[in-house]
């Protein structure tokens, strides 16, 4: 419970609906705030970060012989397009894998193209390269960085191994299986400790890591760590005893 | 208990005299003089004293005239043998042939739903044929067959190969495919009635059209157990060659059954319970009739209740009788181990469920008992089968009522074995992710003209009326996704050669293909591990840091059920309580836990719905209220206590009441339909109840009825007119309010998931690949939820909806009941709980009630969680 509410500064007060779609949570004593997208948005710096976008995984599978539906990348983009206009965020910030493999490049569609043109228009972009999208070509416009530093806080891709602070990363695709009243659900969350955050992977296919899973143990070790769960309507903190391995 | 002689065996054993085989269709070779067995044969018969049963020969006669034959037999009457003595005879009386001459390769293809029982029927030729030295080479296919013995049976193939539907396709996928079986002579179908209406079945039917391109003079003869339309198993058994004209069929011949089976249904003083499946009330006198007679099979009808009764049975068994348990979820080797003691004659009663209603011949059976109504007569006259082997004898049954609505529907089932009603095997329409996976397949073995593997497929029955339009969008699917947005035509997984062929695009499909092929797609299942009990030991460490010590694996539960478990809670399972300890990796650990209290879980699979000609009877004989002095007294006092209070549900109309209980209205309605399209119904009641301001909280269905409640006072609504029953129960809810509860619902998530893995749209999962699996295979949620969004007509997405619309939800049959009630709604708003209602309302706490969506769950989780936080507060320090 500690861990909660030091994470999230909640408020009882406030259960209605609305009230779910944003929450506010510190890393390391910066203010931001999660979105129900599965973005975070820093309003000191008026910055929207996302991990994790996977764009072109659809047409990865296809070259390969799995037809999975060729929707993903627009619906990624749409739902990317739909945040940064709530926000009107002035810089973008995109935590690695943002495309699902280097040759990403050779699939993705005009139309896509054109979409993502238009979101950097007027932004500062920035991509911060993933073990999936190791060179992204110039093409795709944006500053290409192996990690970013703003504040005090690092921005990069795979959280650092070992207890360090001041961390915000994607890679491991962060999910809760939430186990309440006999029904159980599985949803990406935030997952944080104060310290340092990891974002829920923002790809429409890019699928998520039980957050009890080994891969997150050294990083928050016996501390433990909070979740805020992604519904359709607005983001959760659940309980640690709640949740289930897969 | 009174005695009832009654027929099971339908129409044709009307006549009781001595077993003799009747037999209907076109060719009349059949009929008087017995054909004449090869000296070796009829010798090999005198030799163990048997004479060769007349529909053996029958079969035999059949297979010499060259047509394909339906035979219906019951258990026992030596159906196998018939099936194979053609087979048999013809390879042993031509000249031996080696390999890749004329005439040499595959000449019989045996067919099984389950792998146990080709090998079982495998090893019981072998007798036989090393007994009259035959020179036949008989071998099985399974999965687990050896490559090298597979590869073997590629160049060289035995005479005879016992095996599998999904082996079958897969021989079929290879180059070689023409070689195997372009010598095939005979096809024989095990077990038919089990196996056409199903994915499966539709996977063999275009599986048999290939073999019939093949080898053009293919003989299939089908075995069966008694069904009420033999016509659909025997069109399935030939080629459709004129679909649009009548269907082609096979002929039929027809074993008579021996002597009528003596079914009881159990009455004892001991009054039946008001609802519940436990039947505990009966255990007393279902032990005793165990202990009268030889062997027992006891049948239940969920493997939650054969736990149960299991149970129950061990706390009663003072003489120690050796009495098993038998279901699917247990470990394979304590099943064969159970097997092999039942076989030879070790035990005196087994707890099973359908499991055994396939199968295996088992030895010296004397006494069924049917724990729970049969929910359909050809159930009841399979089960009722497994008794007494040899046909002069009767089978003795008796059906022993869980509670109240199970009286009238054992009498039901009684009744309507006593008329030979059987149900009726459901003819259905191929499934389309089936189609595709088979078109793949088909491209695996080498290029083909569209247009002729279309008319190759109408020719298996299930697939007969499929338009070209939707065969196309099939094989669209299969070579880019077959989407809206033609994205993919630069990985088009087949490509045309220069003369229209179709031809697969790259090699690397074979193993894709071969990696995913087959219909089914398991439910994730978690083993269950029965470790070493916790003690405070030397070190001692608090319990919960010791270490659980792994032991033996029980067996395996679906996943959903474990989800239910928190650690500490103690659940029935393999016959001991046991106590859920925890997860790790993908089992789940337990220890014993002996004691009485056990947590016994809802358990909800299994379940079979009420058949429609039962149900028809259960609403004819609570109509009737002479029929009801044949019931047992506190029954008959029940229904006339209903009478009196409210109203009894007629033959053809909807009894439906109103009553307000501790602070809840209640609506319950008594359609009779079973428990899937209650479900059904209950789901979409609730949403417009919901649109009607009338506020509802929950509801809850078994077969015969089922409840909604609420805040709303809907007996105030419905007699002021604000709410309309008429509307309420409009046929037009199976539309929009459907379309949108299904959206949403799980129900669909799961069956699309299963409709895109036999289709190929994704990966099939296999167990140890999982782990590392996870970040590379895709959700099929995520792929649902993009399909609905950017593509709903996607043919995919049909497929689903079909699916479920038949397999789960039973709209066919809620559509049917919408139409039958119209105009025919009978309205009771009464001041309390009626006396039929009882049996409704007790069922609220043992079924799940479906109400909280995944945003509603969400939300109480987290309400939760901020309660404790303030709570907490000032306790913690930070």
């Amino acid at each position: 419970m500690r861990n909660a509410t030091q994470l999230l500064e909640l408020k009882p007060e406030r259960l209605d609906v609305g009230e779910f779609g944003r929450q506010p949570l510190s890393v390391s004593g910066l203010a931001f705030l999660a979105d129900v997208s599965g973005a975070l948005y820093w309003p000191a710096e008026e910055a929207l970060i996302v991990a994790d976008l996977h764009l072109e995984k659809g047409s990865a599978f296809a070259a390969r012989g799995l037809m999975l539906p060729p929707y993903d990348t627009s619906a990624t983009l749409e739902r990317l397009a739909a945040t940064l206009d709530a926000y009107n965020a002035e810089t973008v910030i995109c935590l690695g894998d943002s495309f699902h493999d280097n040759g990403a490049d050779g699939r993705m569609c005009a139309e896509d193209r054109e979409t993502l043109a238009i979101l950097q228009e007027d932004r500062e972009w920035i991509w911060i390269s993933g073990n999936h999208d190791t060179a992204i070509p110039e093409c795709f416009g944006g500053h290409v960085l192996p990690e970013l530093t703003v504040s005090g806080l690092t921005f990069r891709h795979e959280p650092a191994q070992g207890r360090v602070t001041h961390e915000i990363a994607g890679h491991l695709h962060p999910a809760a299986r939430v186990s309440f009243h006999g029904h159980v659900i599985r949803r990406p969350c935030f997952v944080g400790n104060g310290n340092r955050l990891v974002l829920p992977a923002f790809g429409t296919y890019a699928g998520g890591l039980n957050v009890l899973d080994d891969a997150f143990a050294p990083l928050f070790g016996s501390d433990g760590l909070s979740v805020l769960v992604l519904g359709q309507e607005g983001l959760y903190p659940i309980a640690p005893r709640l949740l289930k391995e897969d | 208990m009174r005695d009832a002689l009654e027929k099971v065996k339908g129409k044709g054993a009307a006549s009781r005299a001595t077993p003799r085989a009747r037999k209907k269709g076109a060719s009349p070779a059949v009929r008087a003089s017995v054909p004449i067995l090869p000296v070796r044969f009829a010798d090999w018969f005198a030799r163990r004293g048997w004479r060769p049963r007349d529909h053996q020969l029958a079969l035999l006669e059949q297979s010499r005239a060259r047509r394909s034959t339906l035979l219906i037999a019951p258990t026992g009457a030596g159906k196998t043998m018939a099936g194979f003595l053609p087979s048999l005879i013809s390879i042993s009386d031509a000249p031996r042939r080696r390999a890749g001459e004329a005439g040499s390769g595959l000449h019989t293809l045996y067919i099984s739903p389950l792998k146990a029982l080709a090998e079982d029927i495998a090893r019981n030729l072998i007798a036989p044929v090393s007994e009259m030295d035959l020179k036949v080479r008989i071998e099985t296919r399974s999965g687990d067959t050896s490559t090298a013995r597979r590869a073997r049976q590629r160049t060289k193939p035995p005479h005879i190969l016992l095996t599998t539907p999904e082996q079958v396709a897969l021989m079929l996928s290879s180059a070689d495919a023409g070689y195997i079986f372009g010598n095939l002579d005979t096809i024989i179908l095990d077990e038919l009635h089990a196996l056409a209406p199903s994915k499966r079945g539709d996977l063999l039917a275009l599986g048999l059209a290939r073999l019939n391109t093949l080898a053009p003079n293919l003989m299939t003869l089908g075995l069966s157990a008694t069904v009420a339309r033999p016509s659909e198993l025997r069109s399935y058994l030939v080629p459709q060659t004129a679909p649009e004209s009548l269907r082609e069929m096979s002929d039929l011949v027809v074993a008579a059954g021996g002597a009528d089976p003596a079914i009881e249904i159990l009455e004892i003083e001991e009054p039946v319970p008001w609802g519940g499946h436990s039947a505990r009330y009966a255990m007393a006198e279902i032990y005793r009739a165990i202990s009268r007679h030889r062997t027992t099979l006891v049948f239940v009808n969920t493997r939650m209740q054969a736990e149960m009764v299991f149970q129950e049975l061990w706390t009663l068994n003072e003489a120690a009788l050796p009495i098993a348990l038998h279901h699917g979820s247990l470990d394979k080797a304590r099943r064969l181990k159970v097997e092999a003691a039942m076989a030879s004659g070790a035990l005196r009663a087994i707890v099973a469920t359908s499991t055994l209603d396939l199968g295996i011949d088992w030895g010296d059976v004397d006494l069924v008992v049917n724990v729970g109504a049969p929910k359909g007569a050809s159930r009841l006259a399979q089960r009722i089968g497994r008794a007494n082997h040899r046909l002069d004898e009767p089978s003795a049954a008796l059906l022993v009522p869980a509670n109240r609505f199970e009286v009238l529907e054992c009498r039901a089932a009684l009744e309507a074995a006593k008329a030979g009603e059987q149900d009726t095997v459901i003819s259905r329409s191929g499934a389309l992710d089936v189609l595709a996976q088979h078109v793949l397949g088909t491209a695996c073995a080498g290029p083909f003209h569209a247009h002729e593997l279309y008319d190759e497929v109408r020719t298996a029955t299930p697939y007969a009326t499929l338009t070209r339009a939707r065969f196309d969008r099939v094989v669209e699917f299969v070579s880019t996704g077959g989407y809206a947005l033609k994205s993919y035509e630069r990985f088009a997984r087949l490509r045309p050669k220069d003369d229209g062929r179709l031809r697969l695009a790259h090699p690397s499909l074979i193993r894709q293909y071969r990696m995913n092929a087959g219909t089914i797609v398991e439910a994730p299942m978690i083993k269950v591990r029965l470790v070493g009990r916790r003690r405070a030991g030397k070190t001692g460490r608090p319990d919960a840091q010791r270490p659980l010590m792994g032991g033996r694996v029980l067996g395996e539960v679906e996943e959903y059920f474990v989800e239910q478990l928190s650690p500490g809670m103690t659940f029935v399972f393999a016959g001991e309580i046991l106590r859920f300890e925890g997860l790790a990796d993908t089992e789940a650990y337990v220890t014993r836990a002996p004691g009485a209290d056990a947590m016994i879980p809802s358990y909800a699979g299994g379940k079979f719905p009420l058949s429609t000609h039962l149900a028809k009877r259960v609403r004819a004989m609570l109509a009737d209220s002479t029929q009801w002095s044949d019931l047992p007294t506190p029954v008959a006092d029940w229904l006339r206590l209903q009478r009196d209070a409210s109203a009894l549900p007629g033959v053809d109309d909807l009894l439906i009441e109103t009553f307000p209980r501790r602070g809840r209205h209640f609506l319950i309605a008594y359609p009779f339909e079973g428990r899937l399209a209650h479900q059904t119904l209950g789901m979409l009641l609730t949403r417009r109840l919901e649109r009607a301001g009338a506020r509802p909280l929950g509801f809850v269905a078994n077969d015969y009825g089922l409840a909604v409640w609420g805040l709303g006072d809907l007996s105030a609504r419905i007699a002021d007119g604000s709410l309309d029953l008429a509307d309420l129960f409009a046929e037009d809810m199976l539309g929009d309010d459907l379309e949108a509860w299904l959206a949403e619902s799980s129900l669909m998530r799961r069956t699309f998931r299963t409709v895109a893995v036999i289709a190929g749209l994704v990966e099939r999962r296999f167990p140890g690949r999982e782990k590392s699996g996870r970040q590379v295979t895709i959700s099929t949620d995520l792929i649902y939820d993009v399909l609905r969004r950017h593509d709903p007509g996607h043919i995919l997405l049909e497929a689903a909806w079909e699916d479920t619309a038949t397999g789960l939800l039973d709209i066919a049959r809620l559509g049917q009941f919408l139409a039958r009630i119209r105009g025919r709604i009978r309205h009771q708003a009464l001041e309390r709980v009626s006396p039929l209602a009882v049996p409704v309302l007790l069922e609220i706490g043992v079924e799940p009630v479906a109400r909280l969506t995944r945003e509603d769950l969400l939300r109480d989780a987290a309400a939760e969680l901020i309660a404790e936080a303030t709570a907490n507060a000032g306790t913690h320090e930070t």
